[in-house]
């Protein structure tokens, strides 16, 4: 399988009147062609600066530095803004949380839909069209065609999410980043919406980053997973291997919040994490989750944690327990 | 749409009656126009026919409408000063007032627009900072100070402009500035914080997303949405503007509606006031309702209701 | 806390950025005391209020005495000035400095009785308008449009011209015309606040519609009321001036600075001081009051700042 991402050591720096916030530090990860990759987190913990670090769309004032960041391996490091925009849109495309604001409202759909391809490739304004009215029925919008002359307003919300999903794949991108795309929809259509952009993906062919904090879209459609935590991915691995057998106190913990049909006890107390997120400002040291952890160690506070590798290949984890201890942890939580 | 511009217009109308009806007691409180009429040797009974033969007798009511049906004829009442009938003065006037008005509110747009996209491209920096000052010191600049400051230097000192008339152009430049900076601070702000607002709106970083040239987002996706307050505080100001011009007249010497309303205050003849009041005011009704017309056209969300 | 069951969805969890913030109060002072306008402008505005104020003993002349054979004497600056008088003197030959540290009162008069006589018409409009809504808000609606579309100069000159003028006429003309911001802001600030949930309760428990306007929705909306209230006076300060230049405000021999400004204007060419120093008061004082109003509305509402 070739990569179509590769992210290595990318960290956010935002410059605030306390300091500097480190929101996202130290993030690996890398998205092959035709695979979701899930990442995994709460509100704050960094996943949507983390897209758009990738995109390259960070607000001004946020500074971006990773070790590399290879889109088809190319390097988007020290390209130009003028050749990212020629990135954007064209091989990487990116699909936002809210579909209510997201869409002009000044413009048409169909306006919309064809600047997206007419600004990458040389085609005539009926082919743009043409390809418009074929990406709407494939998101499942009926009457396509009228469609094209409807401003946003007049479209529900699912309907505008079918509309940015069209839209980022205009111009048949590589990478598609979807940041919690579901999150602003009801829950009916929830479903159907990740459904539709799973099937598209594999459809397609491409790369896709999903970010989200619904741990159960995650179980569908993730090939692999990153949990990230207060900045840092402090798990990451196949899908399979961190539902089965969680390394990080933190993911056990997150897994523990969902309720199991069949095994979860009528008025049984889910589980919860205790305490907060720590601040972000200025230099931290050690462990992020320490104070949250039932297995804090006197080391946690003291020494710089990195990833290691857990059981099965592939599989790693940034925690101070050895790796049998943590899958003895994870089997004593199952089993409680 | 249509309904929408239906109910608008109803409005407009309403309006325009009320005001009418504001500025005929603004006449029917001056004095009484048979006394006028009749001159100063007319005797207690002379009064009294002028009175009955012009109606002057009946209920306010039966004057208002006799009167309000006039005006919709363009029957704006006689000026017994000029001996001629209002209209006729009111209406030749006009067109230098307007001019003046549309030379100002060029001048406010041209130098208000660029400076709020730019102060809101670049928010806090020397543009920023610049701009906001503009706005400040505008906003505190009394318009008559300003007028004649500016007549002192670029008239006198350095001779570069006449001071006053309307032969040509270059006579409506200065007045034009004097006029129009006074609208340049709430156009720029309104522009700088729309663009604000919607420089960080979810749309734009879907176009930017799109790869869309810096350009096609600032032109296309931000400035078509940000402008469409401005245009009617567009409307308003000029609306504002025309009836403002008087004191900006009045120093230049421009033979407006503005210097005809000063002049008439002077030798007290009020129906050509009311008639100046009572136009000037159809004019911002008419301006306001165009301008919501021209907003509901930019703005899909009320077109395509 | 953490025996309640908490699903995971992290939105009820306190981002990093907050829990950093300083409490209220110090931004609240930190913001009042680090913004240049509120600083400025309030000092500006209180020197004028003071010499206002103390204008009889800091005044070195009677502002009226006329003294002909001392007209048109040039400010200290100048080479002829002299320090008897620091000002000069008009065409009249009374001591400029006196009759602009009086002008001083008359400006601030109007302008403050006349923000407090269209702060009282606007804010009662626009509060009902928000709070009732429906007809009363169509009918409110429907009078600022109608006063909107009146040229206030204008209408201000027709109506002086008419009932005569005075300093109280004035006042009142100007006041009786400007509500319109006062109802316009009111009115949209009521119905942003009438629309909180914590209005619902006060209704809930069945608080009286006076109560409720006095106690839940006007501090919520004052801080918008003292912004206007700023912007409106600088407003009649200048509305008065341009009456007093036409001639038709403020009558002769009151030390109006419009006034000044248009008894100096024939002189301009030979005296520029005698335009140039009053228009200059009248720029200084509207401008600390802008200034200060800007700066209020800056640090009551610090999501208006970028």
């Amino acid at each position: 399988m070739s990569a179509v991402l590769e992210v290595e050591e990318l960290s956010v720096d935002i410059p605030v009147s306390a300091g500097l916030l480190h929101p996202v530090q130290g993030v690996s990860f890398t998205v092959n062609r035709g695979e979701t990759v899930c990442i995994v987190g709460e509100s704050g913990c960094g996943k949507s600066l983390t897209a758009l670090a990738i995109m390259d769309l960070l607000p001004s004032s946020a500074r971006r530095l990773a070790m590399r960041l290879l889109l088809d391996g190319e390097d988007m490091l020290n390209a130009s803004e003028r050749r990212m925009s020629d990135i954007r849109g064209s091989k990487m495309a990116m699909i936002f949380q809210e579909p209510m604001t997201s869409l002009n409202p000044a413009y048409t759909i169909g306006n919309q839909l064809a600047e997206a391809l007419t600004r990458h490739r040389r085609v005539s304004r009926e082919q743009a069209r043409e390809r418009a009215v074929f990406l709407l029925e494939k998101v499942g919008i009926t009457a396509a065609a009228s469609r094209l002359r409807q401003y946003p307003h007049q479209l529900s919300g699912g309907l505008r999410q079918r509309v940015m999903i069209a839209m980022a794949l205009m111009c048949g991108p590589d990478l598609i980043i979807a940041d919690e795309p579901t999150t602003a929809l009801d829950v009916t259509i929830q479903a159907q919406i990740l459904l539709l952009l799973a099937s598209l993906q594999k459809e397609f062919q491409m790369g896709m980053i999903l970010i989200t904090h619904d741990l159960g879209v995650v179980a569908r459609v993730a090939d692999r997973v990153a949990v990230m935590y207060a900045g840092q991915v402090i798990e990451a691995g196949d899908a399979r291997q961190i539902f089965q057998q969680p390394m990080h106190p933190y993911t056990q913990g997150l897994l523990d919040c969902i309720p199991v049909p069949g095994k979860t006890q009528r008025g049984a107390h889910l589980g919860a994490i205790p305490g907060i997120v720590p601040t972000l400002i200025g230099d931290f040291i050690g462990c992020r989750f320490r104070e949250r952890c039932n297995y804090a160690m006197v080391d946690c506070v003291s020494e710089e944690v990195s990833s290691r590798d857990a059981v099965q290949s592939g599989h790693t984890y940034r925690c101070l327990l050895g790796a049998q201890q943590c899958a003895d942890n994870a089997k004593r939580k199952a089993s409680a | 749409m249509f309904v929408y511009a239906l109910k608008r217009l109803g409005v407009a109308v309403l309006v325009a009656i009320t005001v009418s009806m504001v500025t005929f007691s603004l006449l029917y409180l001056s004095g009484d126009p048979a006394m006028a009429l009749a001159g100063e040797s007319a005797t207690q009974q002379d009064i009294e026919n002028i009175r009955r033969v012009y109606g002057f007798d009946r209920p306010i009511i039966l004057q208002y409408l006799s009167w309000a049906w006039g005006a919709l004829h363009g029957h704006l009442g006689y000026s017994n000063y000029l001996r001629t009938d209002v209209a006729a003065v009111v209406f030749e006037r006009l067109p230098t007032t307007m001019t003046l008005g549309a030379a100002a509110i060029s001048f406010a747009l041209i130098l208000s627009i660029p400076l709020g996209v730019l102060a809101a491209m670049r928010p806090n920096t020397v543009v920023d900072r610049f701009a906001l000052t503009l706005a400040v010191v505008g906003q505190a600049l009394p318009s008559f100070w300003f007028a004649l400051i500016l007549i002192f230097w670029l008239g006198i000192e350095w001779r570069l402009l006449p001071i006053t008339g309307t032969e040509s152009w270059k006579n409506f430049i200065m007045p034009a500035i004097a006029l129009g900076y006074y609208v340049t601070p709430g156009v720029m702000r309104l522009t700088r914080a729309g663009m604000l607002e919607v420089l960080s709106s979810d749309y734009i970083r879907t176009a930017r997303a799109k790869g869309l040239r810096s350009g096609t987002v600032l032109f296309k996706h931000a400035l078509r949405n940000a402008i469409i307050p401005v245009v009617a505080l567009t409307a308003v100001q000029f609306g504002f503007m025309l009836g403002g011009s008087i004191v900006i007249e009045t120093i230049f010497a421009i033979n407006g509606l503005g210097y005809l309303a000063w002049e008439s205050i002077q030798r007290a003849d009020m129906p050509v006031m009311q008639a100046i009041v009572l136009v000037l005011a159809c004019i911002y009704i008419v301006l306001t309702f165009l301008a919501d017309m021209l907003n509901a056209f930019l703005d899909p969300r009320i077109r395509v209701a | 806390m953490a025996a309640r069951p908490e699903s995971f969805s992290a939105a009820t969890l306190p981002t990093a950025g907050q829990i950093l913030e300083p409490s209220a109060g110090v931004l609240l002072r930190r913001r009042v005391f680090g913004h240049a306008g509120v600083t400025i402008g309030g000092a500006v505005l209180i020197l004028i209020i003071a010499v206002a104020l103390l204008a009889p003993i800091l005044a070195p002349d009677d502002p009226y005495t006329q003294d002909l054979a001392r007209r048109e004497i040039p400010p200290i600056w100048h080479v002829k000035g002299t320090w008897e008088h620091p000002l000069g003197t008009d065409q009249f030959g009374r001591d400029y400095l006196s009759r602009l540290i009086y002008g001083a009162r008359i400006s601030l008069l109007i302008g403050f009785a006349a923000m407090l006589i269209s702060g009282v018409i606007g804010t009662s409009l626009g509060v009902a308008a928000g709070y009732f809504g429906g007809r009363v808000d169509m009918v409110v609606n429907f009078i600022i449009t109608t006063r909107l579309s009146m040229p206030v100069v204008l209408v201000a000159l027709a109506v002086v011209s008419i009932v005569g003028n005075s300093l109280v006429i004035v006042i009142w003309v100007l006041g009786l015309l400007i509500w319109d911001r006062f109802a316009v802001v009111m009115r949209s600030t009521t119905q942003q606040v009438r629309n909180l949930d914590y209005v619902a309760a006060a209704q809930a428990v069945g608080c009286s519609t006076a109560r409720i306007v006095l106690t839940e929705i006007m501090p919520n909306i004052v801080n918008h009321l003292i912004v206007v209230a700023t912007l409106e006076m600088a407003h009649a300060i200048l509305l008065e001036a341009a009456l007093s230049f036409l001639g038709l405000g403020v009558q002769p021999p009151a030390p109006s600075w419009g006034l000044m400004v248009s008894e100096g204007k024939n002189l301009m060419f030979f005296e520029p001081w005698l335009i140039g120093i009053p228009g200059a008061a009248l720029f200084a004082l509207v401008l600390s009051i802008n200034l200060l109003g800007d700066g209020i509305r800056d640090v009551t509402a610090p999501e208006n700042r970028s």
